[in-house]
């Protein structure tokens, strides 16, 4: 078997021969340690000075392993060149946790900064004995013990330190950080912009055929025949079925593609899903599964009614929505008759999935290795773990290594979603105009009836496990102001009309959208500014910082909304602003944004958005601007134009002109404004500025119009239908 | 099986296909080792396959490869390697202009075509001229600043 080792360096893509399956638990194939526990097992000096450093954390464009470099390089001493990353593979790298939740630098980057720090005592306890100098006398610094010059390389290089991660390791001071803070370039980005990157999409192993699956026009339609004679001009074309699970595989490539088009198949009629259109009664209306009160402080609905309070309420919705990665799913799988399976993916979770299939497939673990290959992005789990499946049902059958990839109506179609969200809010405003009561009321699809984990192994008739899950929906249902009465009440349903996954940020973009909308509804109620009005209600200096500057650099100009002066010939004008503490207790973030409203076909421009961004300490700006940067593209996507279509059968907006996303001609001017916070912990950033992304340009647009958008996507048809 | 011979990239090359209608994207992947034109969406509406051909933005994944019979394709291969980036390309690591990097091939081929038949374009011009190609991860404002980077170059 083949590990792939991704460099940091980027260029090189390289493969160590000879590894085999089996050897103790806990340890790899190759003899690497894989304890969590472990120094070793996640970094790895060499005679030549090189660091290795093996993590489960994958970055999937993120920028995430270039950060977690930077931390370890920070504690060891050891220049940022010597680095080389290698990600989410179950033989080689122990698994602290899966990609996602912007757990990367928080949890993977801090754990192997602890790693690191444990290493740099006990090099420097072997310095101290060689060089008869105590310890306390020494540093290291650019891979060299200082005073004295010997190289760590010479303590340690190609060594094991057999040390467990020590939690009182001290970490170097931040005042003297030299590679932390730093917009270190990421070393991927090279290979990117050539061609040079081997993509999961790119991969290939000797003896490899190419798969396609052929998905039935009902999600949950049985296969009743299949006529393999309608394919028999295409080349070399094996027809692999399994219950209802019906793929094809090839030597060539578009002869697969084009056999998976042209079979003639037979399937049930199946037509169990609601429809897009009118789900929002669907879900309004659809079976409770779990109700939880998330947030219950004072009294809020007796204060909802006491007299003489100004009451407002208002129903919110976000639709479904695809992850819509702009590579198709794909994995290549090799299932050996003597028992051994080997997965290559760019799925988020290489151990948890290959956990999950090995269950599945009643394989031992150890005989399972999950390989994680750079893929297109994904922000969640999209369709990369049901293409390793299918991958492996169709290896399996024909005995060789199969490469699946998605094609574009997979993608769209096939691919988990995030959920639809419908909230009624109600608040009270007290005599001087603040917020005196406030009620959420959530519902969300759930699972997981009706909800199959991975949509090959359920065609194929496979016994699975749980659904997948949507992630943490309910939080940031409450408003971050100052409110003595406060509910929030989440409802999630005994069932969902298409798989659910988490995608970025789960619930917090709905959630804050209808919060920070209905922030907005009562500030116009109340006649204060937005920014003042939310200003009243804080007291954390994070905050009131990060909404002063996001204003400042907008030119926030205070006054009541809507805005009284209109834009000349046609087009209104407008401003509006957002802010999340994320999760209600990580990042601060402010979002302002400058739009045009054209009255005569109803097209929102947004002009100009800014953000102020408190993530705690920095670890590279760079990296974390290029992360705020595309919260805020993707989420304007989402909230312009993004809504999955479905009729009874089947998901129908299966390509770029059904599920359209932001144009570059949509592209607005971004500018942020990152607040370092040398002294507090690292917090992730994949996530967080693209929670108040659509309730900042709802505000925006109500400002501009008078007119309170609160349904998701704005599309030129609903933003005519409303003024 | 039939044979196709064209230009890739400054090169001569003869590839078989059984099917004449065979898109150049599959060609250049699978038959040349040509990987940085991607499968995107096989529609041409994602850019993410984006070669040129005879200098023209072409969407390789709607091209039949007899149509490419005698003719010149340049891929992202051919404008300059990791080491020693094309000047478009070093605008785009200059700026960082990437995450997932699926759509930069596309963006970069787009680009230089646009360059070079207006090399001071202004930002509206190359909003315009790019406009075709999707990026997912929200890179859009990079691309463009690398854009004019390189136009300054």
């Amino acid at each position: 078997m083949e590990p792939i080792l991704l460099s940091r360096r980027g260029l090189l893509v390289s493969f160590a021969l000879g590894a085999t399956f089996g050897g103790r638990p806990g340890m790899a194939q190759t003899g690497r340690s894989l304890d969590a526990n472990e120094v070793d097992s996640f970094l790895a000096i060499g005679g030549d000075g090189a660091v290795t450093i093996y993590t489960s954390k994958v970055d999937v464009g993120t920028g995430v392993a270039t950060a977690i470099c930077q931390m370890a390089a920070e504690e060891l001493g050891i220049p940022m060149a010597r680095f080389s990353v290698v990600q989410g593979d179950t033989a080689l790298t122990p698994d602290h946790g899966g990609t996602g939740g912007s757990s990367g630098v928080p949890r993977g980057g801090v754990h192997i900064r602890q790693a690191a720090a444990t290493a740099r005592e006990a090099l420097l306890n072997m310095a101290a004995e060689r060089l008869k100098r105590p310890a306390a006398e020494l540093t290291l610094a650019d891979g060299r013990v200082q005073p004295g010059g010997i190289t760590e390389a010479s303590l340690i290089g190609g060594k094991r330190l057999a040390l467990k991660i020590d939690p009182k390791a001290p970490l170097k001071e931040p005042a003297e950080y030299t590679v932390v803070g730093k917009p270190f370039l990421r070393p991927d980005v090279p290979a990117k912009c050539t061609g040079r990157q081997t993509y999961i999409q790119d991969f290939s192993v000797p003896g490899m055929l190419h798969g396609r699956v052929v998905r039935p026009p009902g999600l949950q339609a049985k296969l009743l025949s299949v006529d393999e004679s309608s394919i028999r001009g295409i080349p070399d074309v094996r027809v692999v079925r399994i219950e209802s699970f019906l793929g094809v595989v090839a030597k060539d490539e578009w002869a697969a593609i084009r056999a998976a088009r042209e079979l003639k198949a037979q399937w049930s009629d199946w037509r169990e899903l609601p429809g897009s259109d009118g789900l929002e009664r669907f879900v309004r209306e659809g079976e409770v599964g779990r109700e939880q009160t998330i947030v219950n402080r004072g009294d809020a609905a007796s204060a909802l009614q006491a007299n003489g309070a100004k009451q407002l309420s208002a129903t919110y919705y976000w639709p479904f929505q695809s992850h819509a990665s702009l590579g198709p799913s794909c994995a290549v799988a090799d299932v050996r008759e003597e028992g051994t399976t080997t997965i290559w993916t760019s799925s988020q979770g290489p151990h948890n999935l290959r956990k999950f299939l090995a269950k599945m497939f009643g394989i031992p673990a150890e005989k399972m290795r999950v390989v994680f290959v750079q893929g297109a992005g994904s922000y969640g789990r999209n369709g990369n773990d049901d293409a390793a499946a299918d991958a492996l049902l169709l290896s399996r059958a024909v005995k060789q290594p199969v490469r699946v990839q998605w094609m574009r109506e997979d993608e769209h179609g096939w691919d988990p979603k995030g959920p639809a969200q419908l909230l009624d809010v109600k608040g009270a405003l007290d005599a001087e105009g603040r917020i005196a009561a406030w009620q959420t009321e959530m519902w969300i699809p759930g699972g997981p009836s009706g909800a199959p984990a991975l949509v090959g192994p359920e065609a194929a008739g496979i016994p699975q496990g749980r659904g997948q899950s949507a992630g943490q929906m309910t939080q940031n249902g409450d408003p971050p102001y100052r409110a003595e009465h406060v509910r929030v009440l989440a409802r999630t349903l005994k069932d969902t009309p298409l798989r659910l996954s988490n995608l970025r940020a789960p619930g917090k973009i709905g959630n804050v959208f209808a919060v920070e909308s209905f922030t907005d509804e009562l500030a116009a109620a109340a006649g204060i500014d937005a920014l003042e009005f939310r200003l009243r209600g804080l007291s954390d200096a994070r905050a009131i910082a990060v909404l002063q500057k996001a204003a400042e650099m907008i030119g926030w100009q205070k006054r009541p909304s809507p805005n009284r002066e209109k834009a000349g010939t046609g087009m209104w004008f407008g401003r509006g602003m957002a802010y999340v503490h994320y999760k209600q207790a990580e990042n601060h973030v402010a979002i302002a944004m400058e739009v045009m409203v054209d009255r005569a076909n109803g097209k929102i421009v947004v002009r100009r958005v800014t953000c102020a961004h408190d993530c705690g300490l920095i670890v590279n700006p760079d990296g974390l601007r290029n992360q705020v940067e595309g919260n805020i593209l993707q989420t304007l996507s989402r909230t312009l134009h993004e809504e999955v279509q479905f009729d009874q059968s089947r998901v129908t907006s299966v390509d770029w002109a059904g599920y359209p996303i932001l144009r570059f001609n949509e592209a607005p001017a971004i500018e942020v404004a990152l607040i370092d916070k040398l002294e507090l912990p690292p917090l992730g950033a994949g996530e967080a500025a693209s929670a108040p992304v659509a309730a900042a340009l709802g505000n925006a647009v109500f400002d501009a119009t008078g007119v309170r958008l609160r349904k998701v996507p704005f599309t030129r048809e609903h933003v005519l239908a409303e003024v | 099986m039939p044979q196709y011979k064209f230009r890739v990239n400054g090169r001569e090359v003869s590839v078989d296909s059984w099917d004449a209608e065979q898109p150049l994207l599959y060609v250049l992947r699978n038959g040349l080792g040509l990987h940085g034109a991607k499968f995107g969406c096989g529609l041409g509406q994602c850019g993410a396959c984006t070669v040129l051909l005879d200098g023209k933005v072409t969407r390789s994944c709607m091209t039949p490869v007899r149509t490419v019979a005698g003719r010149a394709v340049t891929t992202i291969e051919g404008l300059g390697t990791p080491e020693k980036p094309d000047a478009v390309a070093a605008a785009f690591i200059q700026e960082q202009a990437a995450q997932c990097g699926y759509c930069t091939s596309g963006m970069i081929v787009a680009a230089k075509a646009l360059l070079t038949g207006t090399p001071h374009p202004t930002r509206e011009q190359a909003k315009e001229s790019l406009d075709g190609n999707l990026c997912r991860c929200g890179t859009y404002t990079r691309i463009l600043n690398a854009v004019m980077r390189a136009a300054k170059a």
